[in-house]
């Protein structure tokens, strides 16, 4: 069986430790910088960083229409606190020129949980899984609208931190960082990616 | 792992929580900025973050005198003009420094060499903050220290304010170079490492089993170019710090913008051509044998 290429977008953030995970189950997980390395994945990680700067970056890179063509076209898109950003439909207090590509129809607030010292790390229930899982809020963006389609997977304090709509799941924190690959896994299983019995477990606990 | 137990308390200012915004940073450039108007360039640039302080680095090595952290006011306009992580530095030792700047509510502190140290021996406790430290470091030992401190980023140190990256090569490939020689050490040989290194045993034995330092490595002092950021990514640092660099040269935006384009596409050298092409003179460099003050000499 060929493993499938589970692209991680790379122009900055945390892309080394997605990939780490995606590797861990048996995915190829180059690093995309460029159009051209765009068009070979069959799925696409969005990590997290600075989404003013991804943004930027996106454009210089002339990724922008690209990504925007793939994600509404049916990408498989896993999109991390930044990532989450560039997924949404409109984002608030961002820069006159954030880019939210539209792919879910949901409205965010950069930094809606604060700063650094007010960034936490705590277990939330999430829908289909056994148990809690432990998540990593950095200077998260903060859901504040939910559109009709779009399914919220586990809130915290009523808003929603985990999204799905088809092959596109988006995250407020950072599941690459709690050692937990139930997330990356359940989201390259519903998207018909890796099968849900996938031989090459690395599943700890 | 999967843990069993169910927490939902919110934990702050965990060792994950301080490292994770370091790993958010990667493959960015964190820009020296003095007042809000420079933050805002350099938020237009593409910076992931940006450093607070009172002069750039060069003219701290112009003017001499004691340099301290920054005027309270001064960081707080910076904060409100930007959207993206805000650091400030403290001065090596200083606590009191470092007790006000997370009073401030800024995003990372850096235990600076490039201010006066205020304590000839002893480096901030930085486990006793919510707020994440990044120190500099000159080789594996020193870096290793700073995190047995509770320094949550290393950056090597290079010698800022110079434009001159030797120093930053030199400190970086130290370091990687010492992480690849643990990697092949055998067991008995990681003792004599740790006293070499006079960097805690357990550390040393992290290193040599992961390859890695458990921190993330940024590299600082002297990038002045593209084609200099570009360099230092390619000898294994994971993202840049750029100080008098970018509002040294002719064209601060222009600089900051190819900078940051360089760090991303650091292996391509064709969209390094082009970024660095129009750019207009760097920032004037020195010889760092010339130097009356080595920053880089500062910490312990």
């Amino acid at each position: 069986m060929v493993a499938p290429t589970v692209g991680v977008l790379a122009l900055q953030g945390a892309f080394a430790a997605h990939a780490t995970i995606l590797e861990s189950l048996g995915c190829a997980a180059p690093q995309i910088r460029t159009a051209e390395q765009l068009e070979a994945v069959d799925a696409l990680v969005v990590p997290g960083g600075e989404s003013t700067t991804m943004s930027m970056l996106l454009e210089r890179s002339q990724m922008l229409e690209p990504l925007q063509l793939r994600a509404h076209a049916g990408l498989p898109v896993f999109g991390t606190c930044a990532g989450l950003i560039l997924m949404a439909s409109e984002v608030c207090d961002g820069r006159d020129d954030q880019v939210a590509l539209g792919v879910l129809d949901m409205t965010v607030e950069r930094n809606g949980y604060g700063t650094q010292i007010d960034s936490f790390e705590t277990d939330i229930d999430v829908t289909g899984l056994d148990t809690p899982f432990h998540a990593v809020f950095i200077r998260s963006p903060l859901v504040t609208r939910l559109g009709p389609d779009v399914e919220a997977l586990a809130t915290l304090d009523g808003s929603p931190v985990l999204c799905r709509r088809g092959p596109v799941t988006v995250a407020a924190f950072h599941p690459e960082l709690s050692g937990d690959d139930r997330l990356h896994r359940r989201w390259l299983s519903k998207a018909g990616i890796i099968d849900a019995r996938w031989p090459r477990s690395q599943r700890s606990g | 792992m999967v843990r069993m137990g169910h927490n939902k308390q919110r934990e702050r200012g965990t060792t994950l929580v301080k490292r994770g915004l370091a790993e958010m940073l990667k493959g960015g450039v964190i820009m020296d900025v003095v007042n809000p108007d420079d933050a805002k360039i350099a938020e237009d640039a593409g910076a992931v973050a940006v450093m607070a302080l009172e002069r750039v680095p060069s003219d701290i090595r112009r003017d001499g005198g004691v340099s301290r952290m920054s005027d309270p006011e001064m960081i707080q306009g910076i904060r409100a003009a930007v959207s993206i992580p805000v650091m400030a530095k403290a001065r090596i030792g200083h606590f009191a420094e470092a007790q006000m700047l997370e009073a401030i509510g800024v995003d990372y502190i850096d235990e600076s060499e490039v201010l006066s140290p205020a304590d000839e021996a002893h480096h901030i406790d930085k486990w006793s903050f919510t707020v994440p430290f990044v120190c500099g470091a000159t080789n594996l030992g020193e870096a290793l220290r700073r995190i047995s401190e509770g320094a949550a980023m290393i950056r090597s140190k290079g010698e800022a304010g110079t434009g001159n990256v030797v120093e930053a090569v030199r400190h970086l490939r130290s370091i990687t170079g010492d992480v690849g020689k643990l990697t092949r050490a055998d067991s008995a040989e990681l003792f004599e490492w740790a006293k070499r290194l006079q960097a805690p045993l357990p550390l040393i034995q992290e290193v040599a089993r992961t390859g890695q330092l458990p921190v993330p490595v940024f590299c600082a002092g002297g990038i002045a170019t593209p084609a200099d950021a570009s360099l230092v990514m390619q000898l294994g640092a994971q993202a840049v710090f750029v100080g008098s660099g970018i509002f040294k040269s002719e064209s601060p935006e222009k600089m900051a913008s190819a900078i940051v384009e360089a760090t991303t596409h650091y292996q391509d050298p064709a969209i390094l051509v082009k970024v660095s092409t129009g750019l207009g003179d760097a920032m004037v460099g020195q010889e760092t044998s010339t130097l009356d003050v080595k920053m880089a000499d500062r910490g312990w």
